[in-house]
């Protein structure tokens, strides 16, 4: 189906994503090219655009990344906007269904996922429609059942892990160190493992140390696994959709404070691409990169600071391994400044790596130094005032930019 | 200091247990046994245990032809392990290398019982159940010396043999996380519908890993057709199993699940129980099986192998229960073939042995390129191209 776009106007109704209008130039592409079998418009977050042609296209067309919006015929939607509604659960609970509808090798196991629904209703619905043998409830055992699950993905069949709480994927690191990430490595190619793993992590409302932990931190040095972080409820769906179809084992981290998160998303079939970040507000003066719920508080940050007069460009990095470092380094190379805000511990986070790999690669382009706001180096403390000095503020971003800024 | 010699002394006199009765009973249904197909009906050296199930009868059917196919190819694993030894003697092959010079009676029975439909994974001791599933000795030796035509290419190691068109899975380093594993790939079999099953392999010092039974708890749960085989050669690296182990019965550690104990050094016994078991599993969830076996090297290369066990002790398994010399006698009392033709078999063996380790000597070593290939599986659309990757591009499938 040629996927036609209409006009810059309906594009920036349809998403919460700022963007600057002049960078749409659609002119020329008005008219699709020709070829009903599967044209489609690939539309970046910053602009960019290519036509591709598509031969063998299974069921709907596809847009990655899209900011999609409906052609003539299908503009069927009651509202004057289009897409629909839904909480960041929903939309990871769209996202799987509808890969479970689109491939039967689909399948998902975890602790209360099944009858249940999930402990955040992320598969509520889903083991009435698909049965029990494609949405498991295991024991709580977390090691073995991820071994099953890597040990099915061997065999070519595609699981989606659940750990009710990242911190207990603690328990199964192990095999998601060694078997999940090294086993295509270690066979030569042999064995795929195309399994997800994900649940929620992150500091919460006064859960507790060791149900506040951050996983990412732990994760990324294990080579063969990719890491994304989803934020909103578009971004949820599409990287949901595209680890599952993603041949790699892919651990997506979501976060327990956003769950109840309210967006409109695209009604179309639409996927993130994995290893790609995400243009929040483009700005001139500092780039400031974060992820999942820390985006939130840079975006409050990002008010005040506006008002102040500043111009920051906030990118949310999502893909935590590998890094974005080309969205990145174009960043760096326009405002010269940096500032991660990000939620892991100081030691070993994923901001100590990706100021390192800052450092070696865009030094030059750097009028000062990398400035890195992450969690304190302690266990999460269950008194709700010492658990927001754990984390970064606002306030604390406000005054890094202004300290960066000088 | 008494009562550790005693009990080892004691374990001595179990492994060495000798044969009881003759290994065969004389029920032939053919006078010649020149024909390769006649069937003939052997027993087993000593009777199956059962745990909360019937074991099998003990009368085994076989014929010519299988049995001089188990000689050869044990006699196969046989020297390829010991060319590996003196291989890694020769610095060839470094780091660790697991041998499996003893056990060889496990990988050759179960092979006769199942289909290359059927999985098998077991633990770092996998060269022979890796040439068992259909792997050349070209690929194991090459592997072993890290070179290009290895079957991981060289990334791999000892450790890590997988072929997946056989149904091997490997080939894992950390004792006890293959179960789980195993325990997947039957899940995978069952939702696939394949009527096929999975042999989760594990020794005596693997079976106290927590991830086993929490594996076997969820595989009767959901009725996998997965079959834990305990390879128990009684010492775990330097721990004999009665010092690791409160319970020894291996078989029976399954509480709820059936378990089998089976002479592991008898490759019919062996295979008489991996079929009993598949038929088994197929209708009714999990089963345990025990293979009492014994290793006659070390742990590994690096293990000396007589600082917790006597000499003595090995020489008299060697003797006494030997698998490849229990099928030497079977055939020889048979007159399947005489002693010169099995002697040639032997020699022939050799010089196989021999071309494939001179074979996988000019292999050359993998092209530095090969490290950071496979790390990723170039999927779906973007590649990553690591942390200098100067473009994204997106590929629609």
């Amino acid at each position: 189906m040629a996927a036609a776009l209409q006009t810059a106007a309906a594009l920036m109704a349809s998403s919460n994503l700022v963007v600057n209008s002049e960078r749409f130039r659609f002119g020329s592409l008005l008219r699709s090219p020709a070829g009903r079998k599967g044209s489609v418009l690939v539309v970046k977050s910053d602009g960019r655009h290519s036509v591709s042609f598509n031969a063998g296209l299974r069921g709907g067309h596809l847009i990655t990344n899209a900011v999609a919006a409906k052609s003539e015929a299908s503009a069927k939607s009651t509202d004057s906007k289009p897409g629909h509604e839904v909480l960041l659960f929903e939309a990871l609970r769209e996202g799987l269904e509808e890969e479970m509808d689109r491939d039967p090798r689909v399948c998902i196991m975890g602790e209360d996922v099944g009858h249940y629904g999930g402990s955040y209703k992320v598969t509520k619905g889903l083991a009435e429609k698909y049965g029990d043998l494609r949405v498991l409830d295991t024991p709580i055992a977390e090691n073995s059942f991820t071994g099953m699950g890597i040990g099915a993905a061997m065999m070519g069949l595609r699981p989606v892990v659940e750990g009710m709480n990242m911190g207990f994927l603690l328990l199964a690191f192990n095999q998601i160190s060694n078997n999940c990430g090294m086993l295509h490595y270690t066979s030569g190619g042999q064995f795929t493992i195309p399994i997800v793993i994900r649940g929620p992590g992150g500091v919460g409302r006064q859960l507790g140390a060791e149900h506040s932990q951050r996983l990412e931190s732990y994760f990324q040095s294990i080579p063969g696994l990719q890491m994304v972080a989803c934020s909103t409820p578009y971004n949820a769906k599409g990287l949901m959709k595209a680890a599952i179809r993603s041949e790699n084992p892919v651990v997506l981290f979501e976060h327990v404070l956003l769950y109840n998160l309210k967006e409109r998303i695209p009604d179309e079939d639409y996927i993130c691409c994995l290893e790609e970040a995400e243009m929040v507000r483009p700005g001139e003066q500092v780039t400031i990169l974060t992820y999942s719920r820390m985006r939130y508080h840079v975006m409050q940050a990002a008010k005040t600071l506006v008002n102040k007069g500043y111009d920051p460009e906030v990118i949310d990095i999502r893909s935590l391994k590998p890094f974005d470092l080309y969205r990145i380094g174009n960043s760096v190379k326009k405002t010269h400044r940096v500032l991660i805000v990000e939620e892991c511990m100081r030691t070993g986070g994923i901001g100590a790596s990706l100021r390192a790999a800052i450092i070696d690669n865009f030094w030059d382009y750097l009028d000062a130094p990398v400035m890195c706001l992450s969690s304190q180096d302690v266990p999460t403390p269950y008194a709700g005032t010492l658990e927001d000095w754990t984390v970064v503020q606002p306030a604390q971003i406000v005054a890094a930019v202004e300290q960066l800024c000088q | 200091m008494a009562v550790s010699r005693l009990a080892s002394s004691s374990l001595s006199k179990l492994l060495l247990r000798p044969l009881s009765a003759p290994p065969f009973s004389r029920h032939f249904s053919a006078a010649a046994s020149d024909d390769d197909w006649t069937v003939l009906t052997i027993e087993t050296s000593i009777p199956f245990t059962g745990h909360r199930i019937d074991p099998p009868s003990r009368s085994v059917d076989t014929t010519r032809k299988e049995l001089l196919s188990f000689f050869r190819d044990m006699a196969r694993m046989r020297r390829m392990e010991i060319s590996a030894d003196s291989l890694y003697k020769a610095k060839l092959i470094r780091g660790f290398c697991h041998l499996y010079d003893g056990q060889e009676a496990v990988a050759i029975g179960m092979e006769a019982a199942i289909t290359k439909r059927d999985s098998i994974i077991t633990a770092y001791r996998d060269h022979c159940t890796f040439l068992g599933r259909g792997g050349t000795l070209v690929e194991v030796f090459s592997e072993l010396m890290g070179r290009r035509s290895g079957c991981s290419k060289g990334k791999g190691g000892s450790m890590h043999f997988y072929k997946k068109e056989a149904g091997f899975y490997g080939g894992h380093g950390i004792v006890g996380a293959q179960v789980p594993l195993g325990c997947g790939l039957a899940f995978a079999q069952k939702y696939s519908k394949d009527e096929t099953v999975t042999f989760a392999l594990y020794g005596d010092g693997a079976a106290n890993q927590g991830q086993l039974f929490e594996a076997l708890n969820i595989s009767a749960l959901w009725d996998l057709p997965v079959i834990l085989v305990c390879e128990n050669n009684h010492y775990g690296m330097g721990t004999a199993e009665w010092r690791a182990s409160k319970s020894p019965a291996y078989y029976k550690r399954g509480d709820y699940v059936p378990g089998l104990k089976v002479d592991g050094m008898d490759v019919l016994a062996v295979k008489q129980a991996c079929k009993f078991a598949k038929e088994h599993v197929l209708k009714n969830g999990p089963i345990i099986l025990e293979m009492d076996t014994y290793r006659y090297h070390g742990h590994s290369m690096s293990d000396p192998g007589s600082t917790y066990r006597t000499r003595d002790e090995i020489s008299g398994v060697r003797q006494e229960r030997d698998p490849i010399e229990r099928v030497r006698k079977l055939i020889l009392t048979y007159e399947m073939a005489c002693a010169s033709e099995l002697k040639d078999i032997e020699k022939e063996i050799r010089k196989e042995v021999d071309e494939a380790i001179r074979q996988a000597k000019e292999s050359p070593m993998p092209d530095p390129f090969e490290l950071f290939t496979n790390v990723y599986v170039k999927g779906y659309g973007v590649e990553a191209l690591g942390a200098d990757r100067k473009e994204v591009k997106a590929f629609l499938p």
